[in-house]
């Protein structure tokens, strides 16, 4: 197992160069000449204003020195200036937008869990009753509703109907105003959380061992608590892992009806306004926690289950 | 998976008896029948449609959902507007109509192309060959999966799409050929490459590690020492064996595959206006004054919508039970 937790640090750095090196040509050369971009209309092909600004911005370089010029920055902090935002760097830019959505993400996900775990715990103890494949079937149907429609939906109900909320705008998690955004965020999760929840405990009530247990006349409580659900809750943490990665990623379509100042709203404006440094740096911040939860997630799961062989 | 041979004593594989086993369950049989419906609405819009898909009509802007009872069963289909108009005086239902094609076109290219061929062919290349292919598979698709998927497709979209454009501009002025641009191809084709980048690799992973798994079995190893090529054995053997599990995800995959077209039109990176989408129409409808005062227009392109994707997960779920009795 030591052998194959090494060989997935070394492969670390490699894999997040591969990925940054894939961003950088995503980004600085599938669009086309960013001079272009920054000076807009004022652009005029070989003006002084044109040539200053490429070297300037030492865009007149090859792409590979570009990207160390560029990757020695990001190693030391420095993003990149914002072509949108009158040059102000990147960093200050983005990190107090994801602290932002990484607080809503994480209300959503909470509830995901709360129900989701329970729920499927449940269901798995009922199988072939009625209300295992009526759960499963109502939290696909919670599931299957994109943000794009239940966010407008909720607002409907909650804001013009009922006037619970304001409609819009962000004070932190402890304002009404997260109420929309959670619900659309946490409850799709559910499904996810049941099924899983539901087929590892079902695995774990199959087992040997839960038989024993029986056998022995512990009490179901006991049973379900200290032997199924220790074990059933595994496969779920380690899934929060990249739960927890995915938390700074934003939540596009929310953020943006619903005006949170958060990264996912962020990214849409930087596409537009073709902010590519930006876009750059919040897909380089992603990538590099996502490759980080994979690795604990898996490390974590060699260390709890030793019987997963790797090779 | 149906290696037992019991099982196929009575002439019949483990496809037709899955599939005869689904058709067994409702909630599948609905599912399907609902998916017909709403794709034949969409692949028929011209026809079916009452109006044109650009036709304004000043006279009715922003109607609430109206039908037309004076003129007989002609003028009822032919006059009415069962989803109410838009600030133009556009018929939403005919713009749903269209908007289902557009969508039903794009999902259909991204999963053949991007879901079947390049998430088979790469699976089993890895799966089979192993080795320096295999890592190098599996490393390309990492690499996609730790882009969070939302903002790749958003990213590929919206940086492909100025230099599809400037190649297409290129080919029109150097070629005969005409009309590409206004034709709306190119959204079409950028959207197609998001969507199949977003596809491939769950479908890769699956057959991958169901080759790794039938790699092993002794047929294999039989048809192997009797000299059959690579090809035959991956072809042959090892594709039509892995064949449930890969309906299963494609099934399971074409619900999200719909909500990311939906996304990025809705962002406005997808097809572009006047063509009629429906992320668009929610985009529109999901505005505070609009659904104030003309809900209807979230109502039916939303609908339509929640019932695509409602409709592809629960008959992958339900695939996913027959096809794979060992996870039940």
């Amino acid at each position: 197992m030591w052998r194959y937790v090494i060989r997935r640090i070394l492969w670390l750095p490699i894999i997040l160069f591969v990925v940054s090196f894939i961003t950088f040509l995503l980004f600085r050369v599938v669009p086309g000449d960013p001079v272009i971009v920054i000076l807009g209309d004022r652009y005029e092909p070989d003006s002084i204003a044109a040539i200053n600004l490429r070297h300037e911005l030492g865009y007149d370089q090859p792409i590979i020195i570009q990207y160390t010029k560029y990757m020695g920055g990001v190693l030391r902090g420095d993003f990149g200036k914002s072509s949108k935002h009158g040059m102000l760097p990147v960093r200050d830019l983005i990190f107090p937008k994801m602290w932002v959505s990484a607080q809503l993400a994480f209300v959503g996900l909470l509830i995901s869990l709360i129900f989701g775990v329970p729920l499927g715990f449940f269901i798995a103890h009922h199988q072939g009753t009625w209300y295992d494949p009526t759960s499963v079937v109502i939290t696909l149907i919670l599931m299957s509703i994109a943000p794009m429609i239940s966010v407008p939906g909720l607002l409907w109900l909650f804001c013009l109907k009922l006037h619970w909320v304001p409609c819009s705008g962000w004070n932190g998690i402890f304002d009404a105003r997260i109420l929309v955004p959670a619900i659309a965020l946490g409850v799709p999760g559910i499904a996810g959380f049941v099924r899983l929840m539901r087929a590892s405990t079902l695995d774990v009530l199959g087992q040997e061992f839960v038989r024993t247990a029986r056998a022995k006349g512990l009490s179901v409580l006991t049973i379900d608590i200290r032997h199924v659900l220790r074990n059933a809750i595994i496969p779920v943490v380690t899934v929060l892992a990249f739960s927890l990665a995915g938390l700074i990623g934003g939540a596009i379509v929310t953020e943006t009806i619903m005006g949170i100042p958060g990264i996912g709203y962020f990214s849409i404006q930087s596409v537009f306004n073709r902010d590519y440094d930006v876009l750059m740096a919040v897909t380089l911040v992603t990538a590099f926690t996502f490759v980080i939860a994979m690795l604990i997630a898996d490390i974590s799961y060699s260390i709890i289950d030793p019987r997963i062989e790797y090779d | 998976m149906g290696t037992n041979k019991i099982d196929n004593l009575g002439g019949q594989s483990h496809l037709s008896r899955s599939l005869r086993r689904l058709f067994r369950k409702k909630i599948a049989v609905i599912c399907l029948v609902l998916i017909s419906i709403i794709y034949c609405l969409g692949i028929f819009a011209p026809i079916v449609s009452p109006y044109d898909y650009s036709e304004q009509d000043y006279t009715a802007i922003r109607q609430a959902p109206s039908f037309e009872m004076n003129e007989g069963i002609n003028g009822f289909f032919t006059k009415s507007h069962f989803a109410g108009t838009d600030r133009a005086g556009r018929d939403v239902f005919t713009r749903v109509l269209w908007g289902i094609q557009n969508t039903l076109i794009l999902t259909f290219i991204g999963m053949i192309t991007g879901g079947l061929v390049i998430g088979v062919v790469f699976g089993l290349m890895s799966g089979y060959f192993g080795g320096k292919i295999d890592s190098l598979i599996m490393r390309v698709g990492e690499i996609f999966t730790v882009i969070p998927s939302f903002l790749l497709v958003l990213i590929i979209t919206a940086t492909l799409k100025p230099r599809i454009r400037e190649w297409v501009i290129w080919v029109e002025d150097n070629s005969f050929v005409e009309g590409l641009i206004s034709s709306g191809f190119i959204d079409y084709f950028v959207v197609s490459v998001a969507l199949v980048s977003f596809g491939w690799y769950g479908t890769a992973r699956l057959v991958r590690s169901q080759i790794l798994y039938l790699k092993e079995s002794q047929y294999i190893e039989a048809a192997r020492a009797i000299g059959v090529s690579h090809w035959g054995i991956i072809f042959k053997h090892l594709l039509p064996n892995a064949l449930s599990p890969i309906i299963v995800t494609v099934t399971m995959g074409m619900g999200s595959m719909v909500g990311v077209e939906i996304f990025l039109s809705w962002v406005g990176v997808g097809i572009q206006p006047p063509r009629p989408s429906l992320g668009l129409m929610l985009w529109e409808g999901g505005n505070i004054s609009v659904l104030r005062n003309q809900p209807w227009m979230l109502l039916a392109p939303g609908i339509v919508t929640w019932i695509m994707m409602l409709s592809w997960n629960l008959l992958g779920d339900a695939m996913n039970d027959v096809f794979n009795p060992r996870t039940r």
